[in-house]
């Protein structure tokens, strides 16, 4: 995609940090040696973003230079080099979908299948409502539990058509399903019981 | 000092140096895009892969540090292959579009793939396009040619001191731009055209006029400033079409200001082409050469001398300064100055010299800066005091405004009281003198053109005198002029003699109706309505201030009609050629004074050039050399007067029209206007976040 | 198989707490400062003798990584940078230990940094990986509260600190000086090297760059000894490891086993075997995704190492085993690599920006059989032109899995240029 479409048209007039988030900032910058407070830069566009709602505007962009002492340019380099940095507006649940080899293998296509048969949507596209925006992503780390959808922070894992749209049910009535394996597997063993460290496992 | 073999070729090259380095001692040419000799290393661009002995893969020479025992190969198939390979990449998604691409003819990849490119494609897929930016009035773009070499966001950073390029988005959408398209605020941003190693970034005011072999080139010196920046002017029949930095590794290197690159715009707008006499109803009409020489040869002779003076211009070649200051001594005269903005300068000439060099700068462990903004008054000489900040963190204080240098440096105030607590050590940064083994101070005009200008001075020597600024063979006493004549005509003696009258003077002497003739030459930056009571003699080349007052106007040549000498701030004398010829009926500055010598029967002593130089070598004769510095003996000079309190201030209020030239420059114009339209978006912005 | 007894990694899938109290009930944290009293150098030559090699996908030598660190320490402090920037496609471990085991990776930061004379680490973790992010800064937390770090980490006398820096979506930042920048508050652009980061790193300082994994390991390691660890395993690969199996398997999972383990036990046993059968298997990639794919015939006999697996023209990589069936489309499998490479690339070098797009558009050409015969040629030759041309190994990593491909597949190559050919033969005679 072309950086001025990754850009919003409509930028809102100023940028500030709630008072809870110059006081993180402040945290934040203090992780890392005096004078290499620039290595704040990620965290705190994150904290931007998160501030509002899911998206860093350019005033934010600008006031986050001003406070790391950065040129306007280099912030906005790291903004544009990072995928997980939105410049512009996204559905409040903002999907985003691996469909890299791992998960393409388990079935990530009727997971894709099942999200655009909803919405109606594609990959960069957000739904009509305004409440989904999907974006087809790289491997998220989690492959033997593939098919991967991150909605906002979370990890649901081991989707296939059903369990997509089940999650997506959930989204819907604003009450997710927890995060995880959707087939209810606890963590990377394998479906059914795991072959080793059986022994150690603690009485349910 | 590491010795290495390259293709079996054994060299020794400095310690610091790279691969490519030893490459080129050993005469093997080594191909590059992204590597600059001013710039840092980025090694992106693979063009310049070698083969290494113990290397698994090939090595970029660009970026490895040359090692004793190195054994490099550029003459295997692999390195062959590399650069076959690396070139088509390049080539891939760049467009076809040579024959509309101003670079053509002088772009490095059409160059190099002459020599390393395939005869056909193998790509088959669409070719990426990518949007033009907006970088100001002078940068065009073409994106889609850009081969990402990152040439000109490193110039920006390390060398402009402006850290608006970036490349923004990564992999094949990466792209360079300024943050949201904001014009690139530099006075050097130019530079980055000639960089650009491609069509990406060519120069917009040029802009499909010509293909390089169709100009003439003709080696000048810059008269924009006082830096004497080295050029080559390119043109085309009657028209100086561009102008493009000639490297120097002690003035310029191998940038130029924008000013000095642009401003030849201004050559071709309100030029003086034929002669002009003010006639009786006020207006000024067309005249012939016989006409305006006879009349301003009547008023001469009529004049006495005492009543009669001359000014000098800050662009003046020093042939035609030489002619006129000889013709006033004919005259009986003393009453000339090349001094426009009255500054206390001339006699001693270390006094009046930027004795340290510009390439001294280097080696400086301390900069006071008194009364000049160095970043507008000379920017590729600010770019070398940048360039030591960033290496040694170079303490820099500052007497006179708040201003951006392009490095930090300490305001100590505006007023002139803050010089006196220096040199009795109270003011902090006096501290920062005494330590340094190699102290400077440069100062401008801003301290020097005022009635106090002298005690300045004085001040300034006594500092000098008490921090060891001039010490064994170090001398960092210097005086950084803006006008590119001035000190060629302190050097001729261009200020009043004994009894004669300074530019205040003059003022003085018509306003009271004591002088009957006054000879502008291409004295533009004076208050000229001054003189209004006097019958105004105009010899210059613009219509501008200087012309308007003017009873005769004497069409004369710029910088780039004539060949001539300047000699710039350091003392250094350079000749300049002549790249195309005055219009009209305009001529050689000297052939006017000359003509109008003989219209009175006054012999000056030569009839050509040849014959002027001769007569100035032997007047002064350190113009004969040619590229030199003499070292200016360390004398007194200076007032002791007292100093006033009226704030220090910078000899210029902007950078872009200053001159003649540059008020006629079009593209000057839009620059100002552009930078005018940046800082109120800024100040705006900066009025909503308050 | 391995005993659960030599396991490291005992709560691998989090059956248990993996907080503190939980940790020191495994082991963790139970005499770290008598682990210091080997001495920095000490510590570097048990992890040598060990036999370990980082497990973060180049199997170089940890202990010698570890002993390129200055043994004085100057005007410039040590750093331990911990890679946690999980992302290559088919790897997902060290998230298990981030979410259940993340005092192990905290304990072997100290001794690590220790080991190198560093006072403090900086954990960088992929951006995505949100909740394990939580996770590990609750258990540094802890580690804090509980004086296991700080200015007398576990009482040893050594003053460390970790910090937890988060990316942003960007797998080169696993490429270690990448990694750097990142961390620096730059685009995640890797630089050249030399210098390397043990002489000048983060903040130019002298750094070393491990993955999660490799550092966890360490305090087991020093715990039960170096001869244990490389007696497990086989020779110049020794120890544990972590695998993900993931694809086209009954029972995809994370499995910590012995180094050297056959392919097909560690997919039969472990992961209920390849659908269908392991006669149903059409190709193996062993080590994530810029490890050539191994075809069936390959697998057969394969174990599970860095030296077998180099031997067959591919690499263990990061142990991340993704398992292809012959339902697969083998050329669509790979060109969703070429994708995700040249997504991934920088950008910075040229022939990384400019040929994993190529690459790429030609894979998807090659998928549809949209290409002419000759092409296979080129696209190979491509592949050699990006490949050991670039500032990093990620355009290596582009080439090799598409070399793998024409190197076992070239026939089902042609088969779809040849097929598609046919198609529009038919169609322009209709």
């Amino acid at each position: 995609m072309s950086i001025e479409a990754r850009i919003a048209a409509d930028q809102p007039d100023s940028f500030a940090f709630t008072r809870e988030n110059v006081a993180e900032a402040k945290r934040i910058i203090t992780k890392y040696p005096k004078g290499r407070q620039a290595s704040a830069v990620m965290p705190l566009l994150d904290l931007a973003q998160r501030q509002h709602d899911n998206w860093i505007p350019m005033k934010a962009i600008e006031m986050i230079a001003a406070k790391l002492d950065m040129a306007e340019i280099r912030v906005l380099e790291v903004a544009t080099f990072y995928t997980m940095f939105n410049l512009k507006p996204v559905g409040k649940y903002f999907l985003q979908a691996c469909t890299t080899t791992p998960c393409w293998l388990r079935g990530s296509d009727n997971m894709m299948r099942c999200i655009k048969d909803r919405y109606g949507i594609s990959s960069g596209e957000t739904s009509d409502c305004g409440r989904f925006t999907l974006l087809e992503v790289e491997c998220l780390g989690a492959c033997v539990n593939a098919p991967i959808l991150q909605v906002n922070d979370d990890f649901y894992e081991d989707l296939d058509y059903a369990g997509t749209g089940a999650l997506l049910d959930s989204l819907e009535a604003d009450a997710p399903l927890p995060f995880g394996s959707i087939t209810g597997r606890s963590g990377s063993e394998a479906d059914g019981g795991s072959t080793t460290l059986q022994e150690l496992k603690p009485a349910e | 000092m590491p010795k290495l073999t390259v293709n079996g070729i054994e060299v020794e090259v400095e310690d610091g140096a790279t691969v490519l380095h030893a490459c080129e001692e050993a005469g093997v040419e080594i191909p590059r895009f992204c590597y600059h000799d001013r710039l840092s290393i980025a090694g992106n661009c693979r063009m310049c892969l070698v083969d290494m002995e113990r290397a698994p893969k090939p090595v970029a020479s660009c970026a490895m540090p040359a090692g004793d025992g190195m054994v490099v190969r550029t003459d295997t198939d692999r390195v062959t292959k590399a650069r076959e390979g690396v070139m088509e990449f390049l080539l891939i998604n760049h467009p076809l579009d040579c024959p509309i691409c101003d670079q053509g003819g002088e772009c490095d990849l059409q160059d190099q793939a002459m020599g390393y490119g395939f005869d056909s494609s193998r790509y088959e897929e669409n070719k990426r396009a990518v949007e033009d930016k907006h970088m100001g009035p002078l940068i065009s773009t073409t994106m889609t040619r850009c081969i990402h070499c990152t040439r000109c966001v490193r110039f920006a950073t390390e060398v402009a001191g402006v850290p608006e390029l970036g490349a923004i988005g990564r992999g094949e959408s990466m792209e360079i731009t300024t943050y949201l398209e904001k014009s690139l605020a530099s006075e050097l941003s130019a530079n980055v055209i000639d960089l650009c190693p491609v069509g990406a970034l060519t120069s917009k005011p040029y802009a499909f006029t010509a293909r390089p072999w169709e100009l003439n080139k003709t080696e000048s010196i810059d008269v924009m400033d006082a830096v004497g920046s080295n050029i080559r002017v390119d043109a085309r029949g009657a028209q100086a079409l561009r102008v493009l930095p000639r490297l120097h590794e002690d003035i310029n290197e191998e940038w130029i200001s924008d000013k000095t690159r642009y401003a030849i715009d201004g050559l071709r707008r309100q030029r003086l082409d034929k002669p002009y006499i003010r006639g009786r109803d006020g207006n000024l009409a067309p005249a012939s050469w016989d006409d305006a020489l006879g009349m301003v040869a009547t008023r001469l002779k009529k004049a006495k001398p005492a009543a009669m003076a001359a000014i000098t211009g800050d662009q003046c070649d020093v042939e035609s300064m030489f002619a006129l200051k000889r013709l006033f001594d004919k005259l009986g005269s003393g009453n000339v100055d090349c001094r426009q903005d009255g500054a206390a300068v001339g006699g001693v000439r270390a006094g009046y010299l930027f004795n340290s060099t510009i390439a001294g700068i280097d080696d400086a462990d301390a900069l006071l800066i008194i009364g000049s903004n160095p970043r507008i008054e000379a920017a590729v000489l600010n770019a070398r005091i940048r360039r030591n900040w960033l290496a040694t963190r170079l303490p820099v204080g500052v007497v006179g405004p708040q201003m951006d240098l392009t490095y930090d440096a300490e305001n100590l105030g505006e007023d002139p009281a803050i010089l006196a607590s220096i040199m009795s050590g109270k003011a902090k940064f006096a501290g920062k003198l005494k330590k340094a083994k190699r102290p400077m101070i440069i100062i401008g005009m801003g301290a020097l053109a005022r009635s106090d200008g002298a005690a300045i001075l004085g001040m300034a020597h006594q500092i000098a005198d008490t921090y060891g600024v001039v010490a064994g063979d170090w001398n960092g006493f210097n005086v950084l002029h803006t006008a590119a004549a001035r000190v060629g005509g302190l050097d001729l003696g261009l200020t009043p003699g004994r009894g004669g009258l300074d530019v205040a003077g003059m003022y003085k002497a018509a306003e009271g109706g004591k002088l009957d003739v006054v000879w502008l030459h291409a004295a533009d930056e004076i208050d000229a309505e001054r003189l209004k009571n006097a019958f105004v003699i105009y010899q210059g080349h613009h219509g501008d201030r200087g012309a308007h007052v003017a009873d005769v106007i004497l069409p004369g040549a710029a910088y780039t009609e004539k060949d001539g000498i300047y000699v710039n701030t350091e003392g250094r004398v350079q000749y300049a050629g002549r790249a195309t010829f005055p219009p009209g009926e305009a001529r050689e500055d000297w052939t006017i004074i000359r003509a109008l010598a003989g219209r009175m029967g006054i012999n000056l002593g030569f009839d050509s050039l040849g014959e002027l130089r001769e007569e100035l070598y032997e007047t002064v004769p350190h113009f004969a050399d040619q590229d030199a510095i003499r070292p200016a003996r360390w004398a007194k000079f200076g007032g002791r007067g007292k100093i006033n309190s009226a704030s220090v201030t910078t000899a210029l209020d902007g950078f872009y029209m200053t001159c003649a030239v540059s008020r006629a420059s079009e593209t000057m114009g839009q620059c100002l206007m552009a930078m005018q339209a940046d800082r109120a978006q800024a100040d705006s912005a900066q009025d909503a976040a308050e | 198989m391995l005993k659960d007894t030599d396991r490291i990694f005992t709560n691998l899938y989090g059956w248990m707490d993996p907080g503190l109290a939980g940790a020191k009930k495994r082991g963790d944290w139970q005499n770290t400062a008598k682990l210091l009293q080997l001495g920095h150098d000490g510590i570097v030559e048990q992890i040598k003798a060990s036999g370990l090699r980082g497990r973060g996908g180049a199997g170089f030598p940890t202990g010698l990584k570890w002993s390129f660190m200055p043994k004085e320490v100057g005007a410039r402090p040590h750093y331990l940078v911990v890679n946690a920037d999980e992302s290559e496609p088919g790897t997902c471990k060290d998230r298990d230990i981030i979410r259940h085991e993340p005092h192990k990776l905290l304990e072997g930061c100290v001794v690590a940094g220790f080991a190198m004379r560093a006072h403090a680490a900086y954990i960088y973790i992929r951006g995505e990986f949100v909740n394990e992010a939580r996770r590990l800064q609750a258990a540094i937390d802890e580690a804090y509260d509980a004086g296991l770090l700080g200015d007398n980490a576990a009482k040893s006398g050594w003053k460390f600190d970790i910090y937890l820096h988060r990316g942003a979506g960007a797998y080169i930042c696993g490429e270690e000086t990448a990694l750097i920048e990142s961390l620096e508050g730059k685009k995640g652009q890797p630089r050249l090297k030399p210098p390397f980061p043990a002489g000048a790193g983060l903040y130019g300082c002298p750094t070393t760059v491990n993955n999660v994994e490799s550092i966890a390991v360490t305090p087991t390691i020093l715990r039960r000894g170096a001869d244990w660890f490389s007696g497990l395993g086989k020779e110049n690969n020794t120890g544990t490891k972590l695998f993900c199996i993931s694809g086209h398997v009954n029972r995809p999972c994370n499995v910590e086993e012995e180094m050297g383990i056959p392919l097909r036990e560690l997919i039969e046993k472990h992961a209920g075997g390849v659908r269908g059968g392991w006669d149903n298997l059409l190709a193996v990639i062993p080590g994530g995704s810029s490890t050539p794919l191994m075809p069936q015939a390959v697998c057969n006999t394969m174990t599970m190492d860095f030296d077998a697996l180099k031997e067959a023209g591919t690499g263990l990589g990061t142990a991340g085993v993704i398992v292809m069936d012959k339902s697969t489309d083998i050329v669509k499998a790979i060109a969703r690599l070429s994708y995700f490479y040249k997504h991934e690339s920088c950008g910075q070098c040229t022939p990384c920006r400019e040929g994993t797009g190529w690459m790429w558009r030609m894979m998807e050409r090659l998928v549809r059989g949209d290409a002419e015969i000759h092409e296979i040629e080129t696209l190979e030759q491509v592949t050699r032109q990006v490949e050991g041309h670039t500032i990093c190994a990620l355009g290596d990593a582009a080439a090799w899995p598409i070399q793998g491909l024409i190197k076992h597949f070239r026939p089902e190559i042609e088969r779809r240029i040849n097929a598609h050919r046919t198609a529009v033969a038919v169609e322009a005679a209709e």
